[in-house]
């Protein structure tokens, strides 16, 4: 595999490229990295803003949204029923769809899979290309649905039937279809980046990249694209079939015509469960990434971390009943489902344990991604341990569709996936722009973030425990949620605080890009490949020569060097060699 | 895009073929989901037999044959390929992409006539499956068409590895035909 005879020359394309092949249609992996990463930070604040309506509801319902008086002028600035549904059914859809997706498997998938396996680019750079477009155009769709009339899609981010098949249900006509067409449109262009993603990783690592000395990033990037390539054409024909309902008269998901509503939970839970891996799977591997780097120590269970990802993988596909358990559901299948779901418990403890042991004895630098990175694995255990809770039929019987439920999913997504994308962002970000960020402004939006994370959404066990349904309008009308009212406004003022502090990274992030410090070649003394490219690194990435690669990603504090890193490109000398 | 073929991880085999292979397997999954609910469905209900009869089975079984001819003559047209019998690979893969089209017209012609007779995709669940599988893979057909049109007319035919990408699908196409067929019309 390193036969240097395999090397062709390098033919370098040294043609300047126009304005436009560069920053808009480019094929440049870093390119597309960065405008997946634009994208998702943009609808991340249109997510965001949505859940603050949402908390100003629920704190203080049916009273004037501070500053949507000129929007809802009809209601004097009240939030309708309909557009509080619309806004927690829109701010789960953007979040999930076009801010976790964009940020981690988009742009850091495209940045991290060429350069840590020492590629030139994607296998396929002009499918790459459309991928973004498609996600562009998909996104343009979803944001249309806002301003038609109506308003956008009411039925909750899972949009189950009969609710959504029938227009007059939810009182929503286009906006149900174009979010129907916008996640269709997405799905194509998820399919074409997961088949870039996977070819590139089998087929075009640099010598002496062998599968087992790929960094955990690259495994997890790899593994999520094989979640991708087999999961959404589940929802994409579920995204048609429901559309044809709604458009077309047939009977998918409606019994009068002999289809079968719980047929949507079916395919849709088939396809979100594995989606809930391809969520945390990027986050995971970007924590066994930078754990290593910040602690100064070898990644602890390097196989372990790849098999348990492999077995996340495998046994993603056969628990998605959990999401199903009181829709009607043969106990013993309820059982069997308890039980992979538990199972799935274990190689994510595998995981734990291993972030736990890299970190131990380890001589750690408490860096701003390195924060995030530590959040990430603490907010992970708490989110995983409530999934463990629900697992089990007898418990979610009593707590699904509660606010538990929604405390577990932003433990999962927020705590897990956002405080990755943080990490990895912090972590990154002088590779991608050639400029350091801030670490004072870092500091200052890591730790209220990490506070008023744990203040919005530790609470909301609290009053799920105590009975108030997810998706509820208005908990006063309920005697029994009256008394839990004070949690719902301190949950509504942590949420605030907690989006407040979100400036500090806008902040950090634009002030940076122009006039941050230049970053160094390899800022934070990694081991992996993308660090000794130039930052930014240049189109094609790697100068006249692509590296070789001697030995795994984590070689931290070997007594071979005298350094405490060890590059995987580095050769040494024939007789410390021949021990490898 | 000069440099490409740098340094492969897997010698010889081309991330084209790599990725095609891939893209089939999201395939089956696409159609695989929508076969699997058929069945259950099918399974679980009585009463579909009245839906089902109203199929043409004479029909259904000239489609399927030429469908199965043509992806003799994609076979053809590769084996030609390897021969660097240019001639030859022309004539076969022109001979597919006629019998693409006219599975595509046969098929037009069934649901204009099942249309007439006042069968359409809002008839029923059996109506629902019928025309979306088989409308999905008409869909893949006239993909395929166009993909031998493009090797055809773009003349860039010197390179078998084209040919034996689009050969996968167009092989896949039909496979999942002979799917679609005993379920759909037999059954």
């Amino acid at each position: 595999m390193s036969n240097p005879a395999t090397h062709a020359t390098v033919h370098e394309a040294h043609h300047e490229l126009g304005f436009v092949r560069t920053y808009i249609f480019s094929t440049d992996h870093k390119m597309i990295a960065r405008q997946f990463l634009f994208l998702g930070l943009f609808m991340m604040v249109i997510g965001g803003l949505l859940a603050m309506v949402v908390r100003w509801q629920l704190a203080w319902p049916e009273t004037p949204v501070a500053g949507l008086g000129w929007l809802l002028t009809e209601t004097e600035g009240v939030l309708p029923p309909e557009a509080y549904n619309m806004a927690f059914t829109m701010h789960a859809t953007i979040m999930i769809f076009f801010v976790i997706m964009p940020i981690l498997a988009g742009a850091f998938g495209n940045f991290c899979i060429p350069l840590m396996i020492g590629a030139r680019d994607m296998a396929f750079p002009r499918l790459n290309m459309l991928s973004i477009w498609a996600a562009f155009l998909s996104g343009g769709v979803m944001l249309a649905g806002f301003f038609v009339p109506q308003g956008h899609a009411a039925s909750g981010w899972t949009a189950y039937a009969p609710l959504s098949a029938v227009a007059t249900y939810q009182g929503v006509n286009w906006g149900q279809n174009l979010w129907l067409i916008s996640l269709f449109i997405l799905t194509i262009s998820s399919l074409m980046g997961a088949i870039n993603y996977i070819t590139t990783v089998i087929n075009m690592r640099a010598p002496g990249m062998t599968f087992f000395r790929m960094p955990l990033v690259v495994w997890s990037l790899f593994i999520t694209a094989i979640l991708l390539l087999l999961a959404l054409p589940v929802l994409m024909s579920a995204t048609a079939m429901l559309l044809f309902d709604r458009t077309l008269g047939t009977h998918w998901f409606l019994p009068e015509g002999g289809g079968e509503p719980l047929l949507w939970q079916h395919l849709f839970w088939f396809f979100g469960h594995p989606e809930v891996y391809i969520l945390i799977l990027p986050a995971m591997g970007m924590a066994s990434e930078i754990l290593p780097v910040f602690a100064r120590k070898p990644i602890f269970g390097y196989r372990a971390m790849v098999y348990s990802m492999l077995a996340i993988c495998f046994l993603s596909w056969m628990v998605y009943g959990h999401h199903m358990f009181v829709s009607g559901m043969d106990p013993r299948v309820g059982m069997a489902f308890t039980l992979t779901t538990m199972v799935i418990a274990v190689p994510s403890a595998i995981k734990t344990f291993n972030w736990l042991g890299t970190l131990w004895g380890g001589n750690i630098r408490f860096t701003v991604p390195m924060l995030n990175a530590l959040a990430f694995v603490a907010m992970f255990v708490i989110g995983g341990l409530s999934g463990v809770f629900m697992a089990s039929t007898p418990v979610d019987i009593f707590i699904q569709d509660t606010y538990f439920i929604v405390a577990h999913i932003h433990y999962v997504v927020f705590g897990g996936s956002i405080f990755g994308a943080f990490a990895a962002i912090y972590f990154w970000f002088p590779k991608m722009f050639g400029r350091m960020l801030n670490p004072t402004l870092g500091h200052l939006h890591f730790w209220p973030t990490f506070v008023f994370f744990n203040l919005t959404f530790f609470p909301q066990h609290i009053v799920g425990v105590g009975g108030m349904m997810r998706r509820i309008y208005n908990p006063m009308q309920y005697e029994f949620l009256q008394h839990l009212q004070w949690w719902n406004v301190f949950i509504t003022w942590s949420a605030f605080a907690l989006g407040l502090a979100q400036i500090f990274f806008v902040i950090n992030f634009f002030w940076s890009l122009f006039a941050g410090k230049k970053a160094p070649l390899n800022p934070w003394q990694s081991n992996t490949l993308e660090w000794i490219a130039p930052s930014p690194p240049p189109h094609l990435n790697w100068g006249d020569r692509i590296p070789t690669v001697y030995r795994g990603p984590y070689e931290y504090s070997s007594p071979e060097v005298a350094e405490d890193w060890f590059p995987q490109n580095r050769s040494l000398p024939a007789r410390a060699a021949a021990r490898h | 895009m000069a440099i490409r073929t740098e340094a492969q991880a897997i010698p010889g085999i081309l991330p084209g073929k790599v990725g095609v292979w891939w893209f089939l397997a999201s395939e089956i999954m696409l159609f695989g989901g929508l076969i699997a609910t058929f069945i259950v469905f099918r399974l679980g209900s009585t009463g579909w037999h009245g839906d089902a009869a109203h199929l043409s089975v004479p029909i259904g079984a000239t489609n399927t044959l030429v469908l199965l001819t043509s992806s003799l003559t994609m076979v053809q047209a590769f084996a030609k390929a390897e021969d660097v019998n240019e001639r030859g690979l022309r004539n076969n893969l022109a001979l597919t992409i006629l019998m693409g089209l006219a599975f595509l017209g046969i098929k037009a012609i069934e649901y204009s006539s099942e249309v007439w007779a006042g069968y359409t995709p809002a008839s029923g669940i059996f109506w629902s499956f019928y025309y979306t599988m088989t409308g999905l893979h008409a869909l893949h057909v006239l993909a395929g068409a166009i993909v031998n049109s493009i090797l055809l007319g773009a003349g860039r035919l010197r390179n078998p590895l084209r040919l034996e990408l689009a050969g996968l699908y167009w092989h896949f196409v039909d496979i999942v035909w002979i799917f679609l067929f005993p379920l759909l019309y037999l059954a």
